[in-house]
């Protein structure tokens, strides 16, 4: 096909991505942007395999079993389980980043002198990226679906360790360049190298990072493989790959960027791992802080029942408990006797970005009375019940009032200001941060112990 | 303790310090004892029997009840009883507490026999306007009662309809309101006359009560001129003359184009200011109402006359003073929940043991004398009510002071940034730096974008993402073509995976958002 068209196409997939990204900026328009998303990659392949000169057999029957078996992933996924998808979908970007590097590199060589250099560099780079967000994206995955401890692990002189590998991988692109301009099918054993030290790289820098930390994992992982994307782009000279591979790069990172505000945390203190390793002794000097008075759960519900202002706040524990239907069920009671059940959102609850709100949006939860931290925090004091369901580190008054604890100064849901808090947990284990939450001890609080799906029924009875 | 609640004895007053619902909860929640004058809720339609039936002790001998009791709940202040031909203040004993209204400011004799009485006297009215102490704030209780009873009495006395109509019988229209002074009676009243279809206009010294008016449907009257009125505590303040002088204009002008008038304006500890003239009242049209909620305090008019309605110059001046009394049953059950949430808060343990805890911001202002011993004024509150959340709901969220970014940290970016293009620049190919804008550019619109986007879309966001980044599809395309069958099986896995990630990717993203609806 002619050159022009492909480009124009290209300009139209690429025009058609963004829009794609701009229309998720309110719940309306999301959808129309998911079908400008679709036609623009349609628009993509068809301009690029009209291109494809043979083996049409392989590239079809590839994207026909491919496309199918992404289907039924998409069908089958339960909504709690959504983390995990994305994670080993970021997993596949990865690999085929390295797949493609791999297969450029092999293939006739275009370049000569500085020329050269760079390809080979960037290259060296896709592949590296590439390899980094296949190994981390699988660590990711093997944490969120629980196959492997979400407790950080911490290898003495990690730091060091991490060190090591960049300065192995600087030092092995210069032997690979060297090699690879020496002759036609130099580098090789380089390039393999370096993918084996990526790779570990990617096991190491996520096996360190602990559970509460996974929603900004989940999101560099996203711009990682944004940015395979667009190194494999300028290795093919390809517009179309850069520019996409950007947009989904800053968009990964700011999402990074906010889920770390959302903590109060620094990037580089996440990506470098563990959560509390400083000041476990703080913790651990508060000990027990009092009692806990229990409730049962026809309490809860009279509770509920009388009250005017209701806040829910979700997190893991929800998704874990898939509690998210039955806390719909109860909204609808109590919005039906006219008592205000509004949900508060913290930007880290759960595992990803944005999680709660799609589980909730999954039970049917109309979204306009679901609410962010900033839109409702003040609200607290005329709250007459909230219901922390499965959720500890975000509702702990501690980030506000301890300066030594491990999670100071991060924002959280001031639920202990309303008039009454309901906390459902398994038992009286700490959350991720490994902090003992005070909110638990407080005057105003009412512990509801079990599991959360099955407490929830039985206050839904009682109702 | 138990709690006392005798009859109002004040003329024509038809309030009761607590209703059956609040007594209730003073006995069950609480723990206090209560008992109640018999017929003391009559007025309000309260009836002994039904104070009875929630636990309350109906007393028939007022004398017994005052003596018995440890604490006196009361609407008015107190003053002399005809039926014993006594004053109330002597029948209070010892360590007794009274809450009440007591306007300290403009009882300073009562304050003084207070204190020789000993007692401790909490003043509904001095209860500091801070947003805790809303739920107790029985002015604003009160004061939303007396507002909407105004446009009431407003349109009792008015000769037309509120809403304008056309009918076969011709046209008639709206009534103009003009309502001054928009604190929380002045805003139940334009709510009021909203809802009867008026046209309301309102004005008021302070500035930022105007997104309040706005909020409420009416017009805020401004004056083309640059002063702040907002006193201590959410009150008005006085203001200076050439304000006045304004202002007056304004009304001048309002005056011969309005049919009502409602005056609210009120600056504590001081006689009500005089707003419309005699002159204004002669300007308006015959059958024009003048509702001076500031009667009590000499008026906003002084034409009106306190706790009566006249006719002068074809207007009706309404000078009612009792107008929450009117609405007894509603008023009653809010100034008693008032009550009510103050007594939670002095009653800490919940055991019907009251605590009079001068660290508590709340308590401490409303005392006005604390065991013989008078209290008020109280020192200044620290908090000033945000002037906004005096009233009504508005809620000013105070901004953070944001630290000043030094100027090094960006400097050093940019220099830094700077010079690392300039080199890439200096050994890089053309081709090279084409692609290089491009993506630079790229990364830009990506960074406008996403901050668009609705923190509850970020997973949606993230899967789209993910699907389109598997665009990378295209350099597996590009090279499946190639004779070498190693180049080609890697790029057809590549194509695998990726056509695994572009459908996943897009189906689970529409999926997600299928779900989300209003």
């Amino acid at each position: 096909m002619n050159p022009g068209i492909v480009t124009v196409s290209y300009i139209g997939a690429t025009i058609l991505f963004i829009l794609a990204l701009g229309g998720l900026s309110n719940q309306e328009t999301a959808r129309r942007g998911n079908i400008y998303g679709i036609i623009g990659m349609t628009i993509a392949l068809l301009a690029t395999i009209s291109g494809v000169t043979g083996n049409y057999g392989i590239l079809i029957g590839g994207l026909a079993i491919g496309g199918a078996i992404g289907f039924i992933l998409a069908k089958r996924v339960q909504m709690t389980e959504m983390p995990e998808l994305v994670a080993i979908l970021h997993s596949l970007v990865g690999l085929a980043a390295v797949l493609v590097g791999f297969a450029n590199f092999l293939g006739p060589a275009h370049h000569t002198g500085v020329e050269l250099t760079i390809h080979d560099i960037e290259t060296y780079l896709g592949i590296l990226i590439g390899a980094v967000t296949f190994s981390g994206s699988i660590i990711a995955f093997g944490k969120l679906s629980g196959k492997i401890t979400g407790n950080p692990m911490l290898i003495p002189g990690r730091h060091w360790f991490n060190l090591g590998l960049l300065a192995a991988s600087v030092y092995i692109c210069k032997m690979f360049v060297d090699q690879s301009a020496a002759g036609h099918g130099g580098g090789l054993v380089p390039l393999l190298i370096m993918t084996g030290i990526a790779l570990l790289f990617g096991i190491h820098m996520v096996m360190a990072i602990g559970g509460a930390d996974m929603p900004v994992v989940v999101s560099m992982l996203n711009s990682y493989s944004g940015w395979a994307a667009s190194a494999t782009g300028f290795m093919l000279s390809n517009d179309l790959l850069i520019v996409t591979g950007a947009l989904v790069g800053s968009s990964g990172a700011i999402l990074s960027y906010i889920m770390c505000r959302a903590m109060n945390r620094k990037f580089l203190s996440v990506i470098a791992g563990g959560f509390g390793t400083t000041s476990g002794a703080s913790a651990a000097a508060e000990g027990e802080q009092g009692e806990v008075v229990a409730m049962e759960p026809h309490e809860v519900a009279q509770l509920l029942k009388d009250s005017k202002e209701v806040m829910i706040i979700p997190g893991y524990g929800m998704a874990v408990a898939q509690a998210q239907h039955i806390v719909y069920e109860i909204t609808k009671a109590l919005r039906a006797k006219k008592i205000n059940v509004r949900f508060g959102i913290h930007p880290v609850a759960g595992r990803m970005p944005g999680h709660m709100n799609v589980l909730l949006a999954e039970a049917r939860v109309p979204y306009d009375i679901v609410y962010e931290m900033d839109e409702i925090n003040d609200d607290f004091p005329n709250i007459d019940v909230s219901i922390v369901i499965g959720a500890n580190d975000i509702v702990n008054p501690s980030a506000q009032t301890d300066p030594n604890s491990p999670i100071a100064g991060m924002p959280v849901m001031e639920c202990w200001k309303g008039q009454t808090t309901i906390v459902l947990k398994r038992g009286m284990a700490t959350g991720y941060a490994g902090v003992q939450n005070p909110l638990f001890f407080k005057e105003n609080t009412r512990m509801l112990f079990g599991d959360a799906g099955k407490s929830l029924d039985e206050v839904f009875k009682a109702l | 303790m138990k709690i006392g609640i005798p009859k109002e004895v004040h003329a024509g007053e038809r309030r009761v310090a607590t209703t059956p619902e609040v007594a209730s909860q003073l006995i069950n929640k609480l723990g206090f004892e209560v008992a109640i004058q018999a017929g003391a809720g009559a007025e309000a339609n309260f009836s002994d029997s039904a104070y009875a039936e929630v636990g309350v002790t109906v007393v028939q001998d007022v004398k017994s009840l005052w003596d018995s009791s440890d604490i006196i709940l009361k609407v008015r202040a107190p003053e002399y009883n005809p039926d014993l031909k006594k004053e109330e203040v002597d029948l209070l004993h010892k360590n007794q507490i009274l809450i009440t209204f007591l306007w300290p400011a403009q009882n300073p004799e009562l304050l003084k026999k207070l204190a020789e009485k000993e007692v401790t006297a909490l003043a509904m009215d001095s209860v500091p306007r801070i947003s805790r102490a809303q739920k107790m704030d029985a002015l604003s209780s009160m004061a939303n009662i007396a507002g909407y009873r105004a446009m009431v009495e407003a349109a009792q006395h008015f000769g037309r309809f509120f809403t304008g109509q056309i009918t076969a019988a011709g046209k008639i229209p709206p009534a103009k309101v003009m309502v001054i002074g928009a604190g929380v009676a002045g805003l139940s009243a334009i709510g009021t006359a909203v809802s009867m279809g008026a046209i309301v206009r309102a004005f008021d010294t302070r500035p930022e009560v105007k997104e309040q008016v706005e909020s409420m449907d009416a017009e805020f009257l401004e004056l083309d001129f640059e002063e702040e009125g907002s006193g201590a505590g959410g009150y008005a303040k006085v203001m200076s003359k050439e304000f006045i002088e304004a202002e007056m204009a304004l009304f001048a002008e309002q005056a011969k184009e309005v049919d009502i008038i409602i005056t609210t304006a009120l600056i504590p500890g001081k006689p009500a200011p005089e707003l419309i003239t005699e002159d204004m009242v002669k300007s308006m049209k015959n059958g024009s109402v003048i509702v001076d909620l500031a009667a009590e305090q000499g008026g906003n008019c002084k034409l009106t006359q306190a706790g009566k309605v006249v006719q002068i110059h074809g207007v009706s001046l309404i000078g009612y003073t009792d107008l929450p009394s009117r609405l007894a049953t509603q008023s009653s059950q809010l100034y008693g929940t008032n009550l009510r949430h103050l007594l939670t808060d002095m009653c800490p343990e919940k055991d019907g043991k009251v605590v009079v805890n001068f660290e508590d911001e709340v308590v401490r202002g409303a005392t006005v004398v604390m065991s013989g011993e008078i209290t008020w004024p109280p020192p200044v509150p620290k908090l000033s009510a945000a002037p906004a959340q005096a009233k009504e709901d508005a809620k000013v969220a105070p901004k953070p002071q944001e630290a000043k970014p030094s100027w090094m940290g960006p400097a050093m970016t940019f220099g830094i940034g700077g010079l690392a293009l300039f080199g890439l620049g200096a050994v890089a190919p053309a081709s090279f730096m084409a692609h290089f804008t491009v993506f630079v550019l790229a990364c830009f619109v990506g960074y406008m974008v996403i901050w668009n986007v609705s923190p509850a879309l970020h997973t949606p966001l993230m899967s789209v993402t993910n699907a389109v980044s598997s665009i990378i599809v295209i350099g597996a395309i590009l090279q499946i073509g190639s004779g070498e069958k190693l180049i080609m099986l890697l790029a057809g896995l590549a194509v695998l995976i990726t056509a695994i990630n572009i459908a996943g990717g897009f189906a689970v993203t529409r999926r997600m958002l299928e779900m989300f609806r209003k």
